[in-house]
C-alpha cells in the first residue's frame, strides 16, 4: 500500500484541515445559536466562554492552513502548465480537465470559484474568534453582536461547503498526483 | 465609504461594541476585497502581471495578500477609532453581511463574467 507525496498532500490539505472545519463548523453554530439569547449567554459559565473561544481560534488555524496549504503547496501542482507536446495530461490537472469540453467547466466554474471563495473563510472565522475571545462573558450585553457572530461562521461555513465540494470533485476529475512513492505498508 | 459612529447605548456596563463592530466591518471588507481583486485580475492583465507575487501560484498569490493586508490595516484602524466607543451595530452589521454576500456572488465566475 502505497501513496504520492502529492496525493498524500491533498488528503492533509481536504480531508485533514479541510474536513475538520467543516465538521467544526457546524460545532460552532450550534453553540453560538445556544447562547443566542441573552438569558443564556448569562447562564453560560467562564469555562464554556473560554472553550468557544479556544473552538473558533482552532477552527482560524484549521482555516488558515487549509487555504494556505491549497494556495501554495497543492495548486502550483495542479496549474502547471504541461511541456509543449505532451499527450498524456495526467500530471496536469487543469490542462486535463481544459482538454475535455466534458470536464471544462469543472475548472472554468469550479476551480475559478473555490481558489477564491475558499479564502473569505479565514478571514471571516478569524475575525469571529477574536470578538468571543475579547467579550467573553462579556458578549452577552451585545446581542447585536451575537447575531452578527452566527451569520459570519455560518457564512464561512458555507464558504467552506462550496471550496470542499468542489475540491473533491476536482480531485475526482482530475487528481493531483505525482512525486515520490511513499510505502504505508510492505507488500506480501 | 461613510462610517456610522453615532453613539448608541447597546449595553449598560463592560466593554463598548467599538471593538466588535471593527472586527465585524473589517472581515466584511477584506472579504469584498477578495473578490474585487479577483474580477479585476481576471479583466485586466496589467493588474493580473502586477498580482503574481509567487509565480507558481499566479495572480492568486497577490489577489489574496493584498486583500489581507487591506482587511487587517481597515481592522488596526477601525478598532483604533473606536476602542472606546459604542457605534450602531445593526448598521455596521447590515453593511459587514451585505459585503460578504457580495464576495460569495462576485467570486462566482459566470457573475464575474457580467462584468
Amino acid at each position: 500500500m502505497e501513496i504520492a507525496t502529492r496525493s498524500l498532500w491533498t488528503l492533509v490539505h481536504g480531508m485533514g484541515f479541510g474536513a475538520l472545519y467543516l465538521l467544526a463548523g457546524s460545532g460552532a453554530i450550534v453553540q453560538l445559536y445556544l447562547r443566542s439569547s441573552t438569558e443564556a449567554q448569562t447562564q453560560a459559565s467562564p469555562t464554556s466562554h473560554r472553550f468557544l473561544g479556544i473552538y473558533l481560534t482552532v477552527m482560524a488555524a484549521l482555516a488558515w492552513l487549509t487555504v494556505l496549504t491549497g494556495t501554495y503547496i497543492i495548486y502550483p501542482w495542479y496549474r502547471a502548465a504541461p511541456p509543449v507536446g505532451t499527450v498524456n495530461l495526467a500530471g496536469y490537472p487543469r490542462s486535463l480537465l481544459l482538454s475535455n469540453p466534458a470536464t471544462r467547466q469543472w475548472h472554468s466554474i469550479g476551480m475559478e470559484w473555490k481558489e477564491h471563495v475558499a479564502w473569505l473563510v479565514p478571514i471571516v472565522i478569524t475575525a469571529a474568534a477574536v470578538v468571543v475571545i475579547r467579550y467573553a462573558r462579556d458578549l452577552r450585553n451585545h446581542p447585536q453582536l451575537r447575531s452578527a457572530l452566527l451569520g459570519f461562521v455560518a457564512a464561512s461555513l458555507f464558504a467552506a461547503g462550496i471550496a470542499g465540494f468542489f475540491g473533491a470533485m476536482l480531485n475526482k476529475n482530475a487528481p493531483v498526483d505525482g512525486g515520490q512513492t511513499i510505502q504505508l505498508v510492505q507488500g506480501e | 465609504m461613510s462610517v456610522p459612529t453615532n453613539i448608541v447605548p447597546d449595553h449598560t456596563s463592560g466593554l463598548p461594541n467599538g471593538p466588535g463592530a471593527a472586527a465585524i466591518l473589517s472581515a466584511g471588507i477584506g472579504s469584498f476585497a477578495v473578490a474585487f481583486f479577483a474580477i479585476a485580475a481576471d479583466k485586466s492583465s496589467f493588474v493580473k502581471n502586477l498580482f503574481v507575487f509567487y509565480k507558481p501560484t499566479g495572480a492568486l498569490s497577490g489577489e489574496t495578500t493584498v486583500a489581507i493586508l487591506l482587511w487587517l490595516a481597515a481592522w488596526a484602524i477601525f478598532d483604533w477609532r473606536w476602542r472606546k466607543r459604542n457605534v450602531s451595530l445593526p448598521r455596521i452589521n447590515v453593511i459587514a453581511l451585505v459585503l460578504l454576500g457580495l464576495s460569495l456572488l462576485l467570486t462566482f465566475p459566470p457573475i464575474d463574467d457580467l462584468f
